[in-house]
């Protein structure tokens, strides 16, 4: 990066406190436009509150996290989304007593007002993510895969620039698998940056560009995907320390 | 489609014709009295139906609305149809003071608090005697001594009020409303501003239910604190109106208000003074009655049960 360029997107040094516990302490790194940023660690290492500091779901005890050089620190979660940061939720949310087409079509009046233009988003969107057969269903009725899909599905017809993915491949079967490493690979064609949170292995070392490897709130390792995998406190803090005997 | 518009265009035709075949002022007044409720039931379906916001408070609006033409014509010797307006408007803006308040809380803190909005304004109208003339009430001259226009202006009222439910629904509005009644959270990350989308539900809600309230001081020529901001004549009311008919559904709250006017009748008037007269006095049981079966049976109402309904007599044929 040349002097006095901005980055596309920064977290710089953030940390946040719940009462006394320190969820995330001092983690900073930076996405470029276009890749695919793989977040990594262990259950209740503090990916999904990172996500969760990033769309203003809770505010920052501290750092400061920028897009295109601009801080969102302050914005509200709603003001987020209008600035082009889309994401998904792990526990996922459809809005159950809509159809699939309507929830996407919430989601695409962000950008768009008439009924028609959401209609037209909405739909482009879901053929984009191969969800088109399902739209007359309503969300309640999906199947896991499908709740996952949809949550992608909405969070692209708001048109982000980057995109959060939060363990969108949990689980599902080696065939749904595929699918959405394809779709995940599709959508960064597009244009659109990832920073994803997965614990299938599988999954993230296939598509990540870099990898970003935190625990207990910290950053242990950040790299290529096989430089992360061969990190020795990256192994032990999935596989627990060598043994002694 | 088609068929529904012509279903719709046939009812209209109905009501408009009514009071020139039905001459009797009994019936008259019931019909004009459930109009005012599809308003009402319809007002209230917009904000606890679709947004999810429930409110334990029209009666808050309501009494606005009514108090607001009251004072208009017995302060100022305005018309009182004036209030029709202004009520609606007045209604309104309490309706925004109301959600600046009281939209900090979710779900059963904030019905919670229209509760307690409910009885503040209850006491509030009888305690300013001043303003309000307290336990008095307020009494006015009704203009016409014909129901017609009283019933044409109620129609007038209750389809505009479901034509623009319908348009609202239809809309983007439409869809962050129920978006955020299905989960908040998830809302606001497809950049939906919650609070903003709540509030203008509450401001269209209170407008048409300060307008029902000001049409009724034009019709009954006389309200108290106790009967405009009732809790049970009004708030609870607007509530069973809309379940019984069908909470989220567009024709839910009219035909749950034609139910509720024509259960409470029956039952107000002893079956028709075919039953002893202590019969009149368990209309709010019956009421009650009501809820626990519609709740029981048809979770959805009438309208939003109808295939259920349907199938169930087609079978037993």
């Amino acid at each position: 990066m040349g002097v006095g360029a901005v980055s596309f997107f920064e977290v710089k040094d953030i940390s946040k406190n719940f009462g006394g516990l320190m969820a995330v302490n001092g983690v900073s790194f930076e996405v470029e436009q276009g890749e695919i940023f793989g977040l990594i660690g262990p259950n209740g290492s503090g990916k999904t509150t990172i996500f969760n500091l990033i769309n203003q779901y809770f505010p920052l005890t501290s750092g400061d996290i920028l897009f295109k050089g601009k801080s969102v620190k302050g914005m509200k979660t709603y003001q987020i989304c209008h600035l082009g940061i889309g994401r998904t939720f792990q526990v996922v949310k459809p809005l159950k007593r809509m159809t699939v087409l309507e929830n996407v079509m919430a989601s695409a009046f962000c950008r768009v007002n008439s009924f028609r233009e959401s209609k037209n988003l909405a739909m482009e969107t879901l053929e984009f993510c191969n969800l088109l057969h399902e739209k007359d269903k309503s969300a309640a009725s999906l199947p896991i895969a499908g709740r996952k899909r949809l949550e992608i599905t909405r969070a692209m017809a708001t048109k982000p620039e980057l995109l959060l993915l939060d363990e969108t491949a949990a689980g599902l079967n080696p065939g749904e698998l595929d699918e959405a490493i394809e779709l995940i690979q599709r959508i960064r064609d597009r244009g659109v940056t990832v920073i994803i949170v997965e614990h299938i292995m599988k999954v993230i070392m296939t598509i990540s560009n870099r990898i970003h490897a935190i625990n207990y709130g910290q950053t242990i390792a950040e790299g290529s995907p096989e430089e992360v995998a061969n990190n020795k406190e990256v192994i032990e803090a999935y596989l627990g320390e060598e043994s002694y005997a | 489609m088609k068929r529904n518009q012509v279903i719709v265009a046939l009812v209209g035709i109905i009501f408009v014709l009514f009071p020139l075949v039905v001459k009797s002022d009994y019936y008259q007044h019931l019909v004009i009295l459930a109009l005012m409720w599809v308003v009402i039931g319809g007002s209230w379906n917009l904000l606890a139906g679709y947004t999810g916001q429930v409110s334990f408070g029209h009666a808050v609006f309501f009494g606005t609305g009514a108090y607001t033409a009251g004072i208009l014509a017995n302060k100022l010797a305005i018309s009182a149809w004036w209030g029709m307006a202004f009520g609606g408007f007045i209604a309104a803006l309490v309706g925004l003071f109301i959600g600046w308040v009281c939209f900090r809380l979710r779900g059963p803190y904030f019905a919670l608090a229209t509760i307690a909005a409910g009885e503040i304004f209850r006491l509030i109208a009888t305690n300013w005697e001043s303003l309000t003339e307290g336990m008095l009430g307020i009494m006015i001259l009704q203009t016409f001594r014909s129901k017609l226009p009283y019933y044409y202006v109620a129609l007038a009222l209750a389809a505009s009020s479901i034509w623009v439910f319908d348009l609202v629904m239809k809309s983007k509005w439409g869809f962050y409303f129920v978006s955020i009644r299905e989960d908040q959270d998830a809302a606001e990350s497809l950049g939906i501003n919650a609070t903003l989308y709540k509030n203008i539900s509450l401001l269209i809600s209170s407008f048409f239910t300060g307008m029902a309230g000001a049409f009724y001081m034009n019709y009954m020529a006389f309200i108290d604190p106790e009967v405009v901001f009732s809790l049970h004549y009004i708030s609870i009311m607007a509530i069973l109106v809309g379940i019984i008919g069908g909470v989220a559904t567009i024709w839910g709250p009219a035909v749950g208000a034609f139910i509720m006017i024509g259960v409470q009748e029956t039952f107000r008037s002893a079956l028709f003074g075919l039953a002893p007269s202590w019969v009149s006095q368990s209309h709010v049981l019956v009421f009650g009655l009501l809820v626990i079966f519609v709740i029981l049976f048809m979770a959805n109402g009438v309208v939003g049960d109808w295939p259920k309904i349907k199938r169930l007599f087609l079978r037993s044929r």
